[in-house]
This record gives structure tokens, sequence and C-alpha cells, in this order.
């Protein structure tokens, strides 16, 4: 074979990778990169969610408050007033000597705010570049938790990513049922923000004829017990301590053998957790989960060590569900839902089943013509097809694309546009053997011509690829991905396999076979 | 086999003026339906929801409209057959923000006396994401045209840039007005038809206007008219042969594909049909109605070989060291 140019051996080299890295996708092997089938050929859950990044500022000036409740008690300056009203925290210091200490201790232990004074009256706010830090983090502590809480549900493969600046992507394959949707669902948007509050015990009494604007008068809130929303607790407002000091919480049993979660917090939490407990002996503390009471029992004796008990009626599932968003950290800033998409299983295998159908007879019947109408040339344009339908294949498995219908879709349609390339070269051919050009020459120059309008072509279907890759969202991306994949490659397959297996023949063409070979009397 | 054997040019540029008349109606009266009727969104762009149950059996239509009657939220909601007669979509305005709450279980709450079902898909997309999605489309629209307007300016000229593009617009606009004539639910995957069809409708024009340029540069005879016959004549057998492959697969999808990819195959065969017209009948006597001039573009040419010769000259000459 002195004929095996360098032409024929990129072609058979690219078939060979082109096999080889698409064998894992089409046989589904456990092994080797494959391609990852789209949710809605797999069926699944696909969410867009939206983080109230609002709600993360307030949560911060909450625990703000708490943490200034707590350093003034202990420093012994009596403040009065404490409250968070919109976006900032205020407090008076009673005795006016206190003051200048007040403000260095509040200088020493917070960071990112600035504090105003005026006889007295302090007015605590975050600075603006504190406000975008905070809702940065929120998102990100967002995305975090909610991958963390996925990851321990154990599901296969979900994927949580930030888009754009505020919105986050869920993707969860392979969910069976709606009954596993909903703890999924419910997983994801549970605040898992855990407080310890105290009972206000001098009005608790009274809680049952009180407004929430009242209650609020007395710096408490009103907070329903979660199994019966009847009951109410009359709540101190800012919370002895929050989740954020919490550093791990497990499933348990009570003494009836009930699943409870047992959590653990840490130094700074445990500290506050006991001098509270042992100042408040005999008073009822709550344990309040998302804004509802979980349990308020009578603190009996000082709780040191820093662990503590939620009990609630619970089943195993949702005391399990509860125990991984609380380990896996509160949501510093609700999440809503923008788009969810959600696809069952046997929908996916029905749409798999049917573009396969339409892919193989749409490919089937351009194969078929192509070989009618050019004979040999049309064999070697559909080996050039081939050819490319593994490349696509393999480049896809390669970058870990998903294949999404609409992507299939762009499958079919470039093998519909990929034989063009060969067209246009045969064209061209057929009409210099027509005007009697030598079959050498013919060849040669038959791909000269065409070569610019390939190239053009395809640059700008490309142009417009790239553009609908950069704007697209999720399955147009898809295509997009395909289609420019698919163009590559047929110019690849097309333009210079082809050639180089003309090269290989040329021997074997002779002006009594050019029907046979181009599908053309002369 | 050959369909097409180039004899002689044949004179497309004769019957110009009628087709441009036709195509001229066939756009104002799309670009009618896209302003008056308009499009029918789904809820990709609208907000809303969709849910899609298959029955065992037929779906019972008449069952499912009264349970959702009965429903606050859902009264308003359509109940369709999807594809076949046991399967049913509902789509509603209605859109819940709660990740907890799910529209997918009210509805199978609400259905569960009206027979044996499973809920195959649940899409919801919030009013937000659909106005984004459409501002995204749009400005990968305008920004695909952008796109090709430079290039083709740059490799052909800028009328040929302006020829390929008006015909891309009448291409696009058409198949719009099929969608909304035959009441297409507008989605995503109808965006992707269209900006696909895009990229071939213009693949076409441009093998086109390679010839032209070729032609531009052969033919001695510098009648425009005439260089344009004989290079659509040319490739003639290449665009009806390309379209056809193109034809079957899309057929194939149209027809074997199923219900879910109905839109995207109605689209792309519309626009195979339209594009591949357009390019034969429209992109080039665009060329000449934009007021092509010959013997300018070959001068023009010949100016540009020459400054290029001129510059190897000076290239050769610094090379030897002489000015």
């Amino acid at each position: 074979m002195k004929r095996l140019n360098y032409r024929v051996v990129i072609f058979i080299a690219a078939l060979i990778f082109g096999v080889v890295f698409s064998i894992p996708s089409l046989i589904q092997s456990k092994e080797g990169k494959k391609i990852t089938l789209g949710l809605d050929l797999q069926g699944g859950l696909h969410m867009l969610l939206g983080v109230k990044s609002d709600e993360a500022i307030k949560s911060r000036l909450k625990s703000i408050a708490g943490t200034i409740k707590y350093i003034m008690e202990d420093n012994d300056i009596v403040i009065d007033d404490l409250a968070v009203e919109g976006d900032k925290v205020t407090f008076k210091v009673l005795d006016s000597d206190d003051i200048p200490k007040a403000k260095e201790l509040l200088k020493k232990e917070l960071e990112g705010v600035s504090v105003l004074e005026n006889q007295g009256t302090f007015t605590v706010t975050l600075t603006p570049k504190e406000v975008a830090r905070t809702k940065k983090q929120a998102i990100d502590q967002a995305v975090d938790t909610i991958r963390n809480r996925l990851d321990q549900f154990g599901l296969a493969e979900p994927t949580v990513a930030k888009q754009g600046t505020d919105k986050i992507l869920v993707e969860v394959p392979g969910i069976k049922t709606p009954a596993d949707e909903q703890r999924i669902r419910e997983l994801i948007a549970r605040a898992a923000h855990l407080q310890m509050m105290a009972v206000d015990e001098d009005r608790a009494a009274r809680v049952y004829s009180m407004s929430p604007a009242e209650a609020k008068k007395y710096g408490d809130v009103i907070l329903p017990d979660v199994k019966n929303p009847k009951e109410k607790y009359l709540l101190k407002a800012i919370p002895i301590l929050d989740g954020s000091m919490l550093t791990d919480a497990k499933v348990g049993f009570d003494r009836n053998n009930q699943p409870v979660i047992n959590f653990k917090l840490n130094g700074e939490g445990a500290k506050i957790f006991g001098d509270f407990s042992g100042k408040s002996v005999g008073k009822r503390m709550a344990i309040v989960l998302d804004n509802k009471v979980y349990s308020a029992p009578v603190i009996r004796e000082r709780i040191g060590g820093g662990s503590g008990q939620i009990s609630g009626n619970f089943t195993i599932d949702e005391a399990n569900d509860i125990a991984i968003a609380l380990r896996s950290g509160a949501l510093l800033a609700p999440v809503y839902v923008m788009e969810k998409r959600s696809v069952g299983p046997s929908m996916g295998a029905d749409s798999i089943r049917q573009s396969m159908i339409a892919l193989i007879l749409g490919f089937v019947l351009v194969v078929i013509f192509m070989v009618i109408y050019y004979g040999m040339a049309g064999l070697v344009a559909d080996i050039a097809l081939v050819g490319n339908l593994f490349l696509i294949l393999a480049v896809m498995a390669l970058f870990g694309a998903t294949l999404t219908l609409p992507g299939m879709a762009g499958i079919v349609l470039t093998v519909g546009m990929a034989v063009d390339a060969n067209v246009i070269i045969n064209e061209r051919i057929r009409e210099l053997l027509h005007e009697g050009a030598s079959i050498p020459k013919a060849i040669e120059e038959g791909y000269a011509n065409a070569f610019t309008a390939i190239w053009d072509a395809n640059v700008t279907t490309l142009i417009s690829a790239v553009v609908l890759y950069a704007y697209g969202t999720g399955p147009i991306k898809g295509f997009a991905l395909t289609m420019s994949i698919g163009i590559l490659a047929s110019m690849l397959t097309a333009i210079l396999g082809t050639h180089g297996i003309y090269q290989a023949f040329m021997d074997k063409i002779t002006r009594d076979k050019l029907n046979f070979w181009f599908g053309i009397k002369a | 086999m050959e369909l097409f054997r180039y004899k002689k040019p044949i004179d497309f540029m004769g019957a110009s003026r009628k087709f441009g008349i036709v195509s001229l109606i066939l756009v104002l009266l799309s670009w009618g339906l896209i302003f008056t009727k308009g499009f029918n969104y789904g809820i990709d762009f609208a907000g809303g929801t969709l849910i899609q149950l298959k029955y065992e059996g037929e779906a019972p239509l008449k069952k499912i409209r009264e349970a959702m009657a009965k429903s606050e939220a859902f009264k308003d909601a359509t109940v369709t057959y999807f594809g076949s007669k046991n399967e049913v979509v509902i789509r509603t305005k209605t859109s819940s923000k709660s990740v907890g709450k799910d529209v997918g279980d009210e509805v199978r709450q609400m259905l569960k006396d009206t027979g044996k079902f499973v809920v195959r898909r649940v899409d919801m997309v919030g009013p937000k994401i659909g106005n984004e999605l459409k501002e995204k489309g749009l400005m990968a629209m305008v920004l695909a045209i952008l796109g090709i307007l430079i290039y083709v300016s740059v490799r052909f000229e800028w009328r040929f840039a302006l020829a390929s593009v008006l015909a891309l617009v009448h291409d696009v606009s058409i198949a719009m007005g099929a969608i909304i004539l035959f009441n297409v639910e507008v989605n995503l995957d109808i965006l992707a038809a269209l900006l696909t069809l895009l990229g071939y409708s213009l693949n076409d024009t441009i093998i086109v206007f390679d010839r032209i340029r070729e032609g531009l540069q052969k033919i001695k005879d510098p009648d425009l008219a005439g260089i344009i016959n004989e290079s659509i004549t040319r490739t003639l057998s290449r665009t009806v042969l390309t379209s056809l492959t193109t034809f079957f697969v899309v057929l194939s999808l149209f027809l074997f594909g199923g219900e879910i990819i109905y839109g995207f195959s109605f689209t792309m065969l519309v626009g195979i049909i339209v594009g591949t017209y357009s390019s034969i009948f429209i992109a080039s006597p665009l060329l000449m109605w934009l007021g092509f001039d010959v013997k300018a573009f070959r001068a023009k040419q010949a100016e540009k070989l020459k400054r290029e010769k001129e510059k190897e000259k000076m290239r050769a000459m610094y090379e030897q060291g002489t000015i």
C-alpha cells in the first residue's frame, strides 16, 4: 500500500478514536468516560432555585443581636430595648458610665458593622460591603448546604451548581417515585434553622389572647407547636443560640423507642447553653426548628457538655432527614423554585426509543440514497458519515457532555447535513469529469474547488451554534454542542477522510468504471 | 444516477420578480400573524405548569376536567390528549414557588379517582424565568445574525452579507408564520429549531454565493444575472440533494420521533423547504436588488490583488536588502 498517505492515516486514527471512546457509552459499561443522559432521557428532577438573600441579612442581624445580648450580659452592662428593626439592630445602655466600654466591646467582638451611638442608644448596621458579602455567602452556602444534603441522602450523582449570581441549579437523576421526589424537595427546602429560645414565663399565660404586635412590644414572638398549630408559645425574640453553633446531629431513640435527634454544640455554644441553663432553672426553654416549636422542656439543672435532644413524634425518615439537614447546616437564606422539571423514568425511556427509531430510520434512508445516487462515491460518503457519528459520540463522552432530547435531534440533523460536504465534492468531481478532465485531476480539483464553499458554510453554521451554546440554557446548550461537534467532525471525515480514500484507490478508478465509482456516464 | 445534469444555465433571474412578490407576500402575512395573533407561548416562555399523565387505557378527559373544575387553582387548566388517547397533558398558568409543595402532587391527589395513571412529566416555569429565556433567545438570534453578517462581509462583500441575512429573515419569518398558523406551542425546542434553521438556511445560501463569487472571477461576461443563473444551475443538484437528505431525516423525526419532538421537527420541516426555496430563488436576486456591481467588484478585486502584489514586491525587496 504505497498510497497510504497522511489523510488515510488521520482518518483511520480518527475512526479508531471514535469507536474506542464511544464504546463505553454504547454498551453502557461502568468503566470509562461515557455520555451522561440528560434528565429528559433518563428521568429525574431538575430545579432552578432562587435565593432570598435578603433573609440572610435578617438572620445575620438577629444573630448579631444575640451576640450583643450575650457579651453585654457577660460584662455586666445592663441593656434594654434590644431589637432588630429593618436593617439595623438597636439597643439602649442604661448606665451612661458603661457607654465607652460598650462601644469598645462592640468594636472588638463584631465585624463588618458600623455602630452609631446617641445618648446611650446604639444603632448597629451592616456596612454595604458586608451586606454584599453576606448575600454572596448566603448563595454559596446554600449551594454547599444543598449539595451536602443531597450527597448524604445517598442518590446517584446529583448536580448542584450556582447559576449566574443568584440562582442555583439542582439536578437529581434517577428518581423512581413521586414520594422520593417529595422527600428530596423537602430536604432541599428545609431551612434547618435551629434556635434555642427562652419562654417568656412572665406573660406566657396570656399567649392565647395576645396579638403578634403586642408580643413584639415586649420583645417576644409567638410561635406555634409543630404537631398542634393551636398550641402556641410566647418566646423571647432574641434566641439564646442558633444552629450555627451546632457541630453534629444524629438520629437516636428515647425511652419509648421513639426516634429523636441528638445534637452537639461547639465550645462557644456549649458555654452559652450552660450559662443560660444554669441561670434559668425552673423555666422553660423551647427548641425551635424553622420557626416551629418542637419541645419546650423545663430546665431542671445546668446543662453542660453542650448536647441536647429534639423530640417530636417523628417517623424514622423524618428524623433522618431533619438530622441530615441540621448536620449540613442551615440555609442562611430560604430558596424558592423558579423552574422545575421532573420527568418520570418511563417517559425518558420512551423518548430514547422514539428518537432512536427516528435516528436509525433517517440514517438508513440517507445511506441507501447516497449509494443509489453516487455509487461507490456514495459509499465513501457513507463511511465518512458513520465515522462522523462515532466521533460525535466519542467527543461527547470525553467531555462528559450530557445527551438531551434536543441533543439527539441535533445528531439526527447532523446526519442529514454531514453528507452535504461530500455531496458538494461529488458534484464538483462529476462536473469536472463531464468537462473531460482526467480522473486524478477531477478528484484533486473537485476537492480544491469545493473547499471554500464547505469552509465558509461550516464556519457560518458554527458561528450560530457557538452563539446558541453561549446563550442557550439546558437543552439548547446540548443541541448546540452536538451540532458544533458534528460540524467539526464532518469537516475532518468528509474533507480529509474521503479525499484520502480516493487517493488510495486512484489506480482502481478508470474511465470505463465511472458509473460504478461516481454514478455517472461520462 | 443523475437528476440534474448541467447543460445550460436555467433562467432563474428572469422569474425573480414573481418569486420576490410571492416571498414578500408570505413574509408580510407571517408578520401580520406575528403581530395580530401572536405566538402560542408554552410554559417555557409564558410560565406556568405542564403535567403529563399516562393512563392505563383511555384517559377519561371528561372526568379529569370535572375534577379540575372543582379546584380554585386548576379551574382554568386545559386538558388535552397528547400523542395517544392514553396520555393527556394538563396546562395551567399556576406555578408554585415553594420547594416543598408541588403542583404535581396536588394533581395526583385531585385525580386519584379518575383511574389508574402515572405522572410522566411535570414542568413548572416561573414567570421571571420565562421572560429571561425569551430575552436570552432573542439575544442569541440577534448575536448569531450579527456574527454571520460580519463573517460574510469579510469573506465576501457587504451586499452578500446583507442578502444572506435578509434571506435568513425571510426564512425565519415564514417558519414563524407557519408555527402560528398551525398553532404550534412555542417552547425552548422551537427556539432551538429556529436557530438551527438559521444555520441550515445560511449554509445553503453560502454554497450558492460561493459559486457566484467563483463565477465573478471566471466568467468574462459582466452580466450579473447571467453569472447568478449559471451559479445557481451548477449548484442546483447539490442544493436539492442535501435538502432531500436532510428532509428525509427530519421527516423521520416528524413521523416517528413522537409527540415531544413534534414542534421541533415541524419547524425544521417548514424551514428546510423555505430555506431551500430561498437560497435558489430569493438570496441571489437580493444581491441584484441591492445593486451589486460586477465591474466595481472586479475593479476592487484587481486593486486588492495589485496591492498584494506590490506588498509582495516590497517584501521581496526588503528581504534582498534593497529599496
